[in-house]
């Protein structure tokens, strides 16, 4: 699925969050998001997930224009939507049933969780943690992978294993938008988000003569 | 479906869960009932269906918070939106998944507990169908508070401000029925209606609900 | 020119800037006319005496009570509808009003039914509701106050008056089902035989007249105070560097 947007924005407050911007994500590729703190790459793989506000702009799948929810997209954030009350196999169990898939052992030896299975997640080390996070991201049948900084908290064998299953993503026809500072375990073409100029007011209550 | 059913009863009958706080609350509230209302068995069983629906109530209440915040916080109610499954049946199923862990285990106690209150013994039928039938009401509409309150930081005392005026018309039918019966009146009509009112919401909250959860993680 | 332009800031504030004047002098005038004409120039009434011109204040406030949560309603529908942010503003200045004209009726009755049924408050299914209104305008308001982000508080409140609306009014019937009332049937109504006397019921017009336009007045006052904040805090974003802006 080639996903294609056309001087995409996200708006907040009448006014862009960061320049405009143009890509096309066609399979077996992935893009890398870079900019400044705070310019908005968090609220721009929101959007395009369909949480969030609609970003502003073109924004279509395979030439059709993205709708509300879309099966094609699977988003991990910051959050790793991981109870610490239910074991790593529970948890990830969960999302495979959710998801229907079947391939629960192959995901759990990928990032390398097959001996934490029976651990409440609550007792998991941090980055123990964001591999089941990304464990659930891969469970997940979805063709286009948005990714808020994955690689944070994970160490070096970590980040390898995460780059397996990312080249096995791509390998298999999937793309991926991977938003982050650090460096990435495949090759993306980048993408840099720059603040907007504070020009295109459309706030209504910034027009002359609001008082 | 089955799954996020299984999770969520999981969750709240594991350490730290909700199962356990909405029961013992109920307990509570109904065994103090005497001690402020004094012993005599005629004053307790005249307060006794009022009593009982009051405690299932604000029990119900007290767990409620707890329905979507912990999903919003760890990220899971952003991964569920994005799951196959529609926003519509999961706010149901985890509302059911509320009822099944508070509205069920008091339906079931609160027999018991009417005898310390001495309830006239015509009217344990009702009291049990009209909880049984009543309460689902209440988690269903507590979903909209806890959908409405999502994210707040005092977000417990203002669940109750908003839920609690949606709460009034299931809690006259629904305290009527076992009134009705201890009274040896007619305890159908109210039975009736309170059932058309638990259909109705249940029809019809997930709907809002699911909406309204739309709007917060926006 | 559509209707629709005046929901824009900028025309609503040169619009209601004209209106308002107007509508606050006619305000004063209904209500002197209706007060002094009913307090003092109206017979006493043969049963209830002269406690019965609290009729000019209770009723009227009764009406707006009621009224005012329509309005907000339909402001609700129009935000939702047609993301009007001057109708989602009028909601919330409407909703302290509302509440207001609630509890002045609440009161109005209570001192009205100390002399009449020997009681300041009874559960009569009219007090009854009056009271659960008031509730729904406290939870709406306090709602308002909670969420920071305005698109999302806007929605989120339109939500809760809807579902508000469904609830107050189910409940206006359920109290029916618990209690029968002592409250005596509506003072005002098309197709009643007997409304109130003919010597009440004019002043008792004026009365209501004051009333809406009363309301029309504060609501307008209280927009254009929300529309003013709005503008500061967009000002205040606008002046923010971007980098320092909480982004989640």
């Amino acid at each position: 699925m080639t996903l294609t947007a056309i001087d995409l924005t996200c708006v907040r407050n009448g006014q862009a969050l960061f320049a405009p911007v143009s890509f096309t994500l066609v399979p077996g590729t992935a893009i890398r998001l870079q900019g400044p703190n705070g310019v908005g790459k968090t609220t721009l793989l929101r959007a395009i997930a369909g949480l969030g506000q609609r970003p502003e702009g073109t924004l279509r799948l395979d030439g059709r224009p993205v709708g509300e929810t879309e099966a094609a997209f699977a988003y991990s954030g910051h959050l790793d939507a991981i109870k610490p009350a239910l074991t790593v196999l529970e948890n990830l169990t969960f999302w495979a049933e959710i998801h229907g898939a079947s391939n629960i052992q192959d995901t759990l030896s990928h990032f390398a969780l097959t001996s934490l299975i029976t651990r409440p997640a609550g007792r998991l080390s941090a980055g123990q943690k964001r591999r089941l996070g990304l464990a659930r991201l891969a469970l997940s049948r979805a063709r286009i992978w948005l990714m808020d900084e994955p690689t944070v908290s994970l160490d070096e064998a970590s980040i390898a294993a995460l780059g397996a299953v990312l080249t096995n993503h791509l390998a298999a026809g999937g793309a991926a938008l991977i938003a982050t500072h650090l460096p990435l375990p495949i090759e993306a073409t980048p993408l840099t988000l720059s603040a907007a100029k504070p020009t295109k007011i459309t706030d209504p209550f910034l027009a002359e003569g609001a008082l | 479906m089955r799954a996020l059913l299984a999770r969520e009863l999981t969750l709240a009958l594991r350490a730290g869960g909700g199962a356990a706080q909405g029961l013992v609350f109920f307990l509570i509230v109904v065994l103090l009932i005497p001690f402020g209302m004094g012993p005599e068995p005629e004053a307790l069983s005249r307060v006794a269906p009022g009593t009982l629906w009051i405690a299932a109530l604000l029990s119900c209440l007290m767990t409620l918070d707890r329905l979507f915040q912990t999903d919003f916080e760890d990220g899971s109610l952003d991964a569920l939106a994005l799951s196959p499954l529609p926003l519509e049946a999961i706010t149901a199923i985890k509302a059911l998944a509320h009822w099944l862990t508070t509205g069920l285990p008091l339906t079931i106690i609160a027999p018991l507990l009417a005898l310390t209150l001495n309830l006239p013994s015509a009217a344990y039928p009702w009291l049990i169908a009209s909880l049984a039938i009543g309460t689902p009401a209440l988690s269903f509409l507590g979903a909209i508070g806890a959908a409405l309150t999502l994210g707040l930081r005092r977000g417990g005392l203002l669940i109750g401000v908003l839920t609690l005026p949606l709460y009034i018309p299931t809690l006259i039918f629904g305290a009527r029925t076992v009134t009705a019966a201890a009274e040896a009146q007619a305890p159908l009509p109210a039975l009736a209606l309170t059932a058309a009112l638990t259909l109705a919401i249940l029809a019809l909250s997930p709907f809002a609900t699911a909406a309204i959860l739309r709007i917060q993680i926006r | 020119m559509s209707l629709w332009r005046y929901a824009n800031p900028v025309e609503f504030m040169r619009l209601s800037g004209r209106i308002l004047p107007v509508v606050t002098v006619l305000c004063a005038v209904c209500l002197a006319t209706g007060l002094i004409w009913g307090f003092f120039f109206t017979p006493d009434d043969y049963q209830q005496g002269s406690t019965v011109k609290i009729i000019y204040l209770h009723v009227p406030s009764a009406l707006m009570a009621i009224n005012a949560w329509i309005m907000m309603l339909v402001a609700s529908l129009i935000w939702f509808i047609r993301r009007h942010h001057v109708s989602a503003l009028a909601a919330r200045a409407a909703a302290p009003v509302g509440a207001v004209f609630t509890l002045v009726a609440l009161l109005t009755g209570a001192i009205w039914g100390q002399p009449m049924w020997g009681t300041f408050w009874a559960w009569d299914p009219r007090l009854t509701s009056f009271l659960i209104l008031f509730v729904f305008y406290l939870g709406y308001m306090a709602l308002w106050e909670a969420v920071e982000d305005p698109e999302k508080v806007a929605d989120l409140t339109a939500a809760l008056c809807m579902v508000g609306s469904v609830f107050a009014l189910l409940s206006r019937y359920a109290v029916l089902f618990w209690n029968q009332g002592l409250h005596q049937g509506a003072s005002l109504s098309l197709d009643a035989e007997e409304n109130v006397a003919d010597v009440f019921y004019q002043p008792l017009l004026f009365c209501i007249a004051g009333f809406v336009l009363l309301f029309i007045a504060l609501v307008l006052l209280r927009t254009r105070t929300e529309i003013r904040l709005r503008r500061l805090q967009a000002l205040e974003t606008r002046a923010t560097p971007l980098a320092e802006r909480a982004i989640g």
